[in-house]
């Protein structure tokens, strides 16, 4: 195809335009006739019983349209919202499923939790009546701290979940791993904590909801990244308003990292009220409201224990996981520290023995849910810090130690002890490109002359492999997922012959409206100003799961690729007719139907044109119209794989890390836009990076308030704490799809935490410092430093 | 924000005037710290007064061996000042390491001062070069000039009209900045004025401090090797997520090495 905009071109991004020039759409610009707006009332307390709400002087406020609590929506009936995903325990059973009412009713759990809602003529308005609500709370102990949130005699979050645990889950034989260790070496144990995080997408979540009184029916504007999943989840568990009179818009949305995935109590109330208002409700968060409120990430504590033959050789891997659910289970909480994680221990390597045990626990914090990556940073993490860890203790290379426990190309398709069976991939040649690009070989000098300005230089890599391009429909299935994971495609030609392209996929800053048009123009010829993604909204796109799990493409393009073809097949048809040919004879390529062995052709924009207006046309056996959809289920997950090299100097005075340098080797299989590609794994190295040095969601241990709640203390990456990247690709193509890609959406923070920690350990090392946490914010790592010069010198 | 009057006055006794005739009256500046509060709902102000319209606050001037920055400049007018960058490069430095274009654009020096933020740069520069901060009333020198936590020495319906820094010989301002504000963790603001040396630390305590000990010891030998040794006791100063009160201490005697050895240069 035509090099400069077809598969492989590095188009600059038709939807940045209107980014760029402020009239992008997002849900808060939406301008709604008569419109109301809602602020939500929330807990400030980590854990209380409501005693009582009084609603009486609020009710009489300037502007107060309505006000409902929790009690209004018990009178109705409403459901509450849901955990989609269905984890079964050690023994069979199914996760603890505590009730999650859309707004408390008569106990708060984390702080933040929603108990009134305000809808006025006015933001103001609603804000003003909401301090003039005077709740009575009983103030009760909470459980903030992870660590300790199954001991006993912890409070307990919910009575359907006594000590506070949801699940004991395990993967793996643990009395074939406990045999192996008893044969190993050597034995590397590791204890860390993965830190929880805050997603910050740019825009905050929003909601806007219209009822329409003569037809009844809703439409919900809301910042979703799966449209068709949220009006699901709305329509069969929580307000029953059938899916047919239910449309959900996810118009532009400004970036989501996996929080806007799942269905929130504010954007259910303000659909909810829109029919008892009788005039359209608006809803956006507040900064703040987005930390308390928005699902977190990670936040794990970890046991692992490698073992290893005198060689380096991985014999068994052991983990022990607790897993923060926060206070409520949200939509696909469960499934991320298991089906997500441990499923992912294997990583890139032969290791034959693996056993995970992962408790989730509740706490009195915020949700915890799916965020970049979900489970699989976690698990990269874990397998990529404990083996430089043994690499160190065995005084073997790290990159060796890796090489050496390689998955051999020649053994994909390679099922690992943990359920994967990972499809393709060629893990040498990558750590190779990665070790020349860093000049991994020229390290020591440098480390060297770090010294001499007084600086501490280190260097970590990172090798990891993730499972995305959710999913095989039968197999999450089998694992309890609530929902099919297959990709839909419309692809609708009008009779002047440019075309409307419908995904079920959904973009909040990917770029699928110009990967995917790439696509159709590469298959179908048409040119790139011909083509218009249509994606976020149920009443216009086919029934579609939205994007999360780096699926859209390997999953969501695969779909149009299938679309694509049914146009081909049709079309051949219509050009044989027209050309008095035989269907068999015509070829098409570059947008034109030809006839094999003659100068016989005829653009696909006539053909099209002959399916609208078919006075000459095979109506036999030919409909008219050119109009094709299809459904795409993956066969297997897309297994991307990579190395990235951190390379930073440390300040012992200060604490201080930079980066100084870094590089990411991917194989994400085949790659339609360079360009797209090299930002999503810039935005994830900068992601990866920022948990690994600044991010950290702090809660009081006693009184369960959010310390990191705003940006003068939740530390956010910013351009100038980064290098370049130098980045390069090592391709496989992925053998199941048809188009040979694989993911790259969240590969950047998967990888980088472990490259960075590792880095740090190794610039450390030498000054005696054993472990350093995540963040390894200033603070923390001069800390370090003290403690280890304290030990030295007692 | 709940609502208020908005009056934009074209001079300080029109300001002053309606400052004293509303009590509940806040003036404004930059609105830098004042709108975020506002918006927050922290504070409940009847009337809010721009100094924005006031011209005779605003700009910097060499007055014998004084710059005088009014009380309205913005930090950006300061950071690029070609005169504060002759008479005493290390204001320009400070001024240009306030938080981001955006609020250096917004952000006056009457606000960042009369704020008093525990964190904020300037009032390291006001106490290390010995300034003096005129108001609508009077001249306050800067060691009366900083109380406590958020707290001056201003009166009620008093404004800072300008403030005068005395040329240094040598002077440097060091910060480390908290992670995620970039507000000063630790600043230190040595300088050597004609009233000799002063050593001046931000955002590790309640409110700026000086520090003695290394003050008197630079006065005999003016080089970082003169206050290695110089402990500075962690009690009292602040402590929270981004540092405990034994490192803001550490980092004090990190940044005065550093700021005097980025003086003598
Ligand atoms: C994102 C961000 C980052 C920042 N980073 C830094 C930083 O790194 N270092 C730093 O030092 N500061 C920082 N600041 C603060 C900034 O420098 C402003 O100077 C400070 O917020 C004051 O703002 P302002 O000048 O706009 O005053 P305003 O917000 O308008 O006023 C602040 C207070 O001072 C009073 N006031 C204003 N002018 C006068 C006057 N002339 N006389 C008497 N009272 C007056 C007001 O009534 C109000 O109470 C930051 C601010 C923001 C928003």
């Amino acid at each position: 195809m035509t090099a400069a905009t077809g598969i492989g071109a590095r188009v600059l991004r038709t939807e940045d335009k209107r980014f760029l020039t402020g009239t992008g759409r997002y849900v808060d610009d939406l301008p709604l006739a008569r419109a109301t707006y809602a602020y939500f009332l929330r807990s400030p307390h980590a854990h209380a019983k409501i005693t009582s709400i009084d609603i009486s002087a609020a009710a009489k406020m300037p502007g107060v349209v309505n006000i409902f609590t929790g009690k209004d929506l018990v009178d109705a009936k409403v459901g509450g919202l849901i955990c989609g995903w269905v984890v079964k325990d050690k023994h069979g059973q199914p996760h603890k499923a505590p009730a999650h009412p859309v707004m408390a009713v008569d106990t708060v759990r984390y702080v933040g939790d929603t108990v009134a809602m305000i809808v006025a003529n006015s933001y103001d308005e609603a804000k003003d009546a909401a301090e003039a609500i005077k709740v009575d709370y009983d103030v009760k102990s909470a459980t903030i701290d992870l660590a300790t949130a199954l001991d006993k005699g912890a409070t307990e979050v919910h009575p359907e979940a006594p000590g506070n645990l949801i699940y004991d889950w395990e993967i793996g034989v643990k009395a074939d791993v406990d045999a192996a260790f008893a044969k190993a070496a050597h034995v590397t144990k590791l204890d860390l904590v993965n830190n929880r995080l805050i997603p910050n997408a740019m825009e905050p979540r929003a909601a806007a909801a219209e009822y329409d009184k003569g037809t009844g029916n809703y439409t919900l504007w809301s910042t979703s990244q799966n449209p068709h999943v949220l009006r699901l989840i709305l329509s069969a568990f929580v307000l029953g308003i059938p899916e047919h009179k239910l449309r959900v818009v996810a118009p532009d949305v400004g970036g989501g990292f996996g929080s806007k995935i799942f269905c929130y109590a504010d954007e259910t109330m303000v659909c909810w009220a829109a029919s008892r208002v009788g005039r359209p409700i608006k809803w956006t968060a507040e900064r703040s409201e987005s930390f308390q409120t928005d699902c977190h990430g990670r936040d794990h504590v970890t046991h692992a224990e490698l073992a290893l033959d005198k060689d380096g050789k991985f014999l068994a891997l052991k983990v022990e996981t607790i897993a923060n659910m926060g206070a409520y289970l949200s939509t696909f909480s469960t499934a991320v520290p298991t089906y997500l994680y441990a499923t992912l221990l294997a990583g890139q390597y032969t290791t034959p023995l693996i056993y995970a045990n992962v408790k989730a626990a509740l706490t009195h914090t915020a949700p915890v849910d799916a965020y970049r990556g979900a489970g699989r940073p976690e698990a990269t993490f874990v397998i990529e810090s404990i083996v430089s860890k043994a690499a160190a203790e065995m005084k073997i290379d790290a990159a060796e130690l890796r090489r050496m426990n390689f998955i051999p190309s020649t053994a994909f398709p390679y099922q690992t002890p943990v359920a994967l069976q990972y499809d393709s991939g060629n893990y040498p040649p990558i750590i190779d490109e990665a070790m020349k690009i860093a000049d991994y070989k020229g390290f020591e000098a440098r480390r060297v002359e770090a010294k001499s300005r007084g600086k501490l230089r280190g260097i970590g890599f990172s090798s990891y492999i993730e499972a995305c391009g959710l999913a095989p429909s039968q197999v999450v299935g089998s694992l309890g997922a609530g929902v099919g994971q297959w990709e839909s495609a419309q692809i609708k030609f009008n009779p002047t012959g440019n075309v409307q392209v419908m995904t079920g996929a959904h973009s909040h800053g990917q770029g699928h409206e110009t990967t995917f048009a790439q696509l159709i123009h590469d298959k179908l010829g048409v040119p790139m100003d011909q083509i218009e993604i249509v994606h976020g909204d149920t009443a216009t796109t086919p029934f579609g799961m939205g994007t999360y799990g780096s699926r859209s493409l390997a999953v969501g393009g695969s779909a149009i690729v299938k679309a694509t073809e049914k146009i081909i097949a049709k079309g051949k048809k219509v050009a044989a007719h027209l050309m008095e040919a035989s269907v068999a004879d015509v070829e098409f390529e570059n947008g034109t139907f030809k006839v094999a062995g003659t100068d016989k052709s005829v653009p696909l924009a006539q053909v099209v044109f002959a399916a609208y207006v078919p006075h000459n046309y095979p109506h036999a056996d030919t409909e008219p119209g050119m109009d094709e959809n299809a459904f795409y289920d993956p066969a297997n997950f897309v297994y991307p794989a990579g190395t990235q090299i951190c390379e930073l100097e440390i300040d012992p005075e200060t604490g201080t890390t930079e980066i100084v340098a870094f590089t990411a080797i991917d194989d994400f299989g085949n790659i339609i836009n360079p360009m797209i590609v090299e930002g999503q794994v810039h935005g994830g190295i900068v992601q990866g990076v920022g948990q690994a040095l600044m991010e950290g969601a702090v809660y009081d241990k006693g009184t369960g308030q959010l310390i990191s709640g705003s940006y003068m203390d939740y530390t956010m990456p910013r351009a100038d704490n980064f290098p370049s990247f130098k980045l390069g690709y090592k391709t496989t193509p992925c053998p199941h799809n048809p188009l040979g890609v694989k993911g790259c959406g969240e590969a950047g923070a998967i990888a980088s935490p472990a490259a960075v920690m590792n880095a740090i350990h190794n610039a450390l090392a030498p000054i005696g410092v054993k472990h350093v946490e995540m963040p390894a914010t200033p603070l923390n790592v001069w800390q370090s430093i003290q403690g280890a010069q304290r030990q030295a010198a007692e | 924000m709940y609502d208020f009057a908005y009056h934009r006055p074209k001079s300080v006794a029109d300001a002053i005037g309606l400052l004293k005739s509303k009590p509940e009256a806040r003036a404004m500046s930059g609105g830098m710290t004042l709108i975020p509060t506002l918006k927050q709902r922290l504070a409940r102000p009847s009337d809010v007064v721009d100094l924005g319209g006031v011209k005779e606050l605003a700009g910097i001037k060499v007055e014998g061996n004084n710059v005088v920055v009014g009380g309205m400049t913005r930090h950006a007018d300061v950071a690029t000042s070609a005169d504060v960058k002759a008479a005493i490069p290390a204001l320009a430095y400070l001024a240009g390491h306030i938080g981001d274009p955006q609020v250096r654009n917004r952000g006056t020096i009457g606000g960042s001062v009369a704020n008093n933020d525990p964190a904020a740069d300037y009032p390291g520069a006001v106490v290390a070069l010995n300034a003096t901060v005129s108001t609508n009333t009077r001249k306050i020198a800067a060691d009366d000039f900083f109380k406590g936590l958020f707290e001056t020495a201003l009166g009620e319906g008093e404004l800072i009209t300008g403030i005068s820094f005395p040329k240094a010989e040598k002077a440097a301002y060091v910060k480390f900045p908290n992670p995620a504000s970039r507000y000063a963790m630790v600043g230190v603001f040595v300088a050597k004025t004609a009233a000799g040396v002063r050593v001046a630390v931000t955002g590790a305590g309640a409110t700026v401090f000086r520090v003695k000990a290394m003050e008197e010891a630079l006065a005999k030998n003016f080089s970082s090797a003169a206050i290695k040794d110089i402990k500075i006791p962690a009690d009292g100063l602040n402590s929270d997520i981004h540092g405990s009160a034994e490192y803001r201490a550490h980092l004090v005697g990190v940044m005065a090495r550093r700021a005097v050895d980025a003086a003598n240069k």
